[in-house]
């Protein structure tokens, strides 16, 4: 298949492998921001084709898995409500609340539905002026301009029935989380391509000259994968930093123009709590007051309910790049995709799932 | 992406013989046993899939299927959408259960038909379906000799659900299943897979590709026939990948068989508006449904001659070697990926779910 197969070329893994063994004279941690690549490294068995001075951890780049224990409360308070039609991207539905799952609402009668887009949940509000349909907002930069546009659709045309319960998060300031921790172990970073091509790389400058480390913007396919790895070894090699760009058929350094402006019209940065991190202060997207009517949380005056997460499950230090999923006690005995103790588990970007599925139990 | 109409058009049969002015719908009297039920029965079930044996109207059908050991299997039908492309709820129940009979080694020869229909069905589609039942099993070379009809309330159903309950005749001799794999074993399968699942899903969820996807649903009886003529004792076992699709059946046989298995992901058939689908949706078209496909366990050295006669059948278009038995380890099963690395394929855990980004 065009565009796919030319990224998942035996030959061409085998010379990136053999630049990356070549480079490599000492061991070096990277991190690779997004689940989607965590995915990719573990499904193609990536990381041990890697030679052994390489190791790669985890990042916290699952919108599924950051979302906060009191925002799937919250989900779950909308969809039990008789009069609201709840719409969500099928990861959200088996991610465990305090109590239940919305799957588990679904099965108590609650009209919980898979969407695809959330402009498809736009069209349900009209189809059902009686109701109230509610969209789940959970994504990083890559889902903001879909959401964005549902939320504008439904200011310009008037439908008043829709709204939007916003868990938006941003890569930034979770890298920044990372790099200020004094238990920090990472190098380098692979950063995630698909976020760089809404919101381009500039932000990361900085960052990366905060911290003197090398920041790659990677694609998902192996051989993206691979060329991020090696250009990541070679600035760390040559004591360099700074931003390169991998995925530059996706990617240019300003961006999706377009996207971003409907992100600034819709959105205004705010402080979020990420799941397993805590709060961190301008770390996510909160609908602006020109928006409020479609705003869920206030709408619906959700704010009252909060919860803590469970202390068996180690989420946050996956999540964190500080533990590897199969050595947190839970994993594969007391949490499993049937029944997983945190969202890592769950999402189809979660690296417990991943480690999981792929059979990685040691 | 847009929501799709309803289903497509199906060819056309000869109209429903109940007049639609006088049953547009299936009503609660259709199941009660007197004289709607009756007509039901006669003019519409019997007209569209009825033979001697049927017509008796017996209490249960009287069986001389010969000498020799016998595979008997039931399976339920409750797809959502009730026709899709390239098949219905009745071609693939008649399929279904047809196919299990023949991965056991047997000639499939009779068939039950029981329907469960809801209040409001409407008559035209009932008769659409009993249509492509009879379509499916006279293709299949299967009578239907006994069947049941109820019908619930409006809300207690789907519109309807089918079970089918089918019997085989295996020939001396023949001998399939798990216990027969042996390490060293090639792994076949009978063409491309993942068809069916994204062909319901596409339809399910208003998804709609630029080469609309159909269902690989049909029966398997003649090309599993003759890969047993051919072959004789060094076909080992054959099984349809159906829900869960290749990794669940191959995790299945290997549990069972006390072997491992190595598959090449190069190797896997797709086409390629079912890969295109499934890298758009995030799923492992390895987890996904057939319903025309067959996976067969062959001694090493016949291998060549087994994708010969797949690719041979009308059926087995895009047949291929997509890996090998090995000693173990017991129940693991592992694919080479495309760069070269590994990875162990589980079995599905859940639903694949769509990804988020």
């Amino acid at each position: 298949m065009k565009y796919v197969d030319e990224y998942r070329d035996e030959a061409a893994a085998t010379r990136l492998l053999e630049g990356i063994r070549a480079r490599a004279t000492q061991p070096w941690t990277l991190m690779e921001i997004c689940g989607g690549q965590t995915h990719t490294l573990v499904k193609f068995g990536i990381d041990r084709m890697l030679p052994e001075e390489i190791e790669l951890v985890h990042g916290p780049g699952c919108p599924v898995c950051v979302t906060p224990l009191e925002m799937i409360d919250r989900a779950i308070a909308l969809a039990r409500r008789s009069d609201v039609i709840f719409t969500s991207f099928g990861d959200m539905l088996r991610v465990p609340g305090s109590e239940i799952d919305l799957l588990g609402v679904k099965a108590q009668g609650g009209d919980v539905r898979i969407v695809y887009s959330p402009l498809d949940a736009v069209t349900l509000a009209k189809k059902h002026p009686e109701k109230e349909v509610v969209f789940f907002a959970v994504g990083f930069e890559t889902t903001a301009p879909a959401n964005a546009m549902a939320v504008w659709t439904a200011k310009r045309e008037g439908i008043e029935n829709f709204s939007m319960l916003v868990s938006h998060v941003l890569v930034p300031p979770a890298m920044e989380a990372i790099l200020a921790d004094p238990q920090n172990r990472v190098q380098g970073f692979l950063a995630a391509g698909h976020v760089c091509a809404v919101m381009g790389y500039e932000e990361y400058e900085p960052l990366a000259e905060k911290h003197r480390t090398p920041m790659v913007v990677t694609g998902f396919e192996p051989l993206d994968l691979l060329q991020g790895i090696l250009m990541t070894v070679e600035m760390l090699e040559e004591g360099r930093y700074g931003v390169e760009n991998q995925y530059a058929r996706a990617v240019t350094r300003d961006g999706n123009a377009p996207a971003r402006n409907l992100v600034a019209e819709v959105f205004e940065v705010s402080d979020r709590k990420w799941r397993g991190i805590g709060a961190i202060p301008c770390s996510g997207f909160g609908l602006r007051d020109d928006y409020a009517p479609w705003d869920a949380m206030r709408k619906f005056h959700m704010e009252g309910i909060s919860a803590d997460e469970p202390e068996e499950c180690h989420a946050g230090e996956v999540l964190r790049g500080l533990m590897k999923p199969p050595d947190c006690p839970a994993f594969g005995t007391l949490c499993t995709p049937e029944n997983p103790l945190g969202a890592p588990m769950v999402s189809s970007e979660g690296a417990c799932a991943a480690y999981f599925q792929y059979g990685r139990t040691g | 992406m847009t929501i799709s109409s309803a289903g497509p058009a199906l060819s056309q049969g000869p109209a429903c013989p109940i007049p639609i002015d006088r049953y547009p719908t299936i009503t609660l009297a259709h199941g009660g046993g007197g004289r709607l039920s009756d007509i039901l029965v006669r003019e519409l079930l019997l007209e569209a899939y009825g033979n001697d044996e049927l017509e008796r109207l017996g209490d249960g059908a009287l069986l001389d299927l010969g000498p020799g050991r016998l595979a008997f299997s039931t399976d339920s039908f409750v797809v959502y959408p009730h026709f899709f492309p390239g098949g219905d709820i009745g071609s693939l129940a008649v399929h279904g259960t047809v196919n299990d009979v023949a991965m056991c080694g047997a000639t499939p020869k009779v068939l039950s038909i029981g329907l469960i229909l809801e209040e409001g069905f409407p008559m035209e589609d009932l008769w659409r379906v009993a249509q492509s039942i009879r379509a499916a099993a006279d293709e299949a070379g299967v009578r239907i000799v006994t069947g049941d009809t109820k019908v619930v309330d409006r809300g207690k159903g789907d519109g309807i659900f089918i079970n089918t309950t089918g019997i085989g005749v295996l020939d001396e001799g023949v001998d399939l299943g798990a216990h027969r794999i042996e390490a060293g074993d090639a792994i076949l399968v009978s063409g491309p897979i993942a068809n069916h699942g994204i062909a319901i899903l596409s339809l399910r969820e208003g998804l709609e590709f630029e080469t609309p996807i159909e269902t690989d649903s049909a029966s398997l009886h003649d090309i599993a026939t003759r890969l047993r003529d051919v072959l004789g004792g060094d076909l080992h076992a054959m099984r349809d990948p159906t829900r869960g699709g290749v990794a669940s059946a191959l995790n299945e046989l290997a549990r069972t068989s006390g072997r491992g298995m190595h598959i090449e992901e190069s190797r896997l058939p797709l086409d390629p508006p079912v890969r295109g689908a499934c890298e758009i949706l995030g799923l492992d078209p390895l987890y996904v449904a057939n319903e025309g496909k067959l996976i067969a366990f062959v001694a090493e050295d016949r291998a060549d001659e087994a994708l010969e006669v797949l690719a041979g059948h009308l059926l087995g278009r895009g047949a291929a070697l997509i890996g090998r038995v090995t000693e173990g380890p017991a129940g693991r099963v592992t694919q080479k990926s495309t760069i070269g690395g590994s990875r162990v394929v589980e079995m599905l855990s859940g639903e694949q779910l769509p990804r988020i980004c």
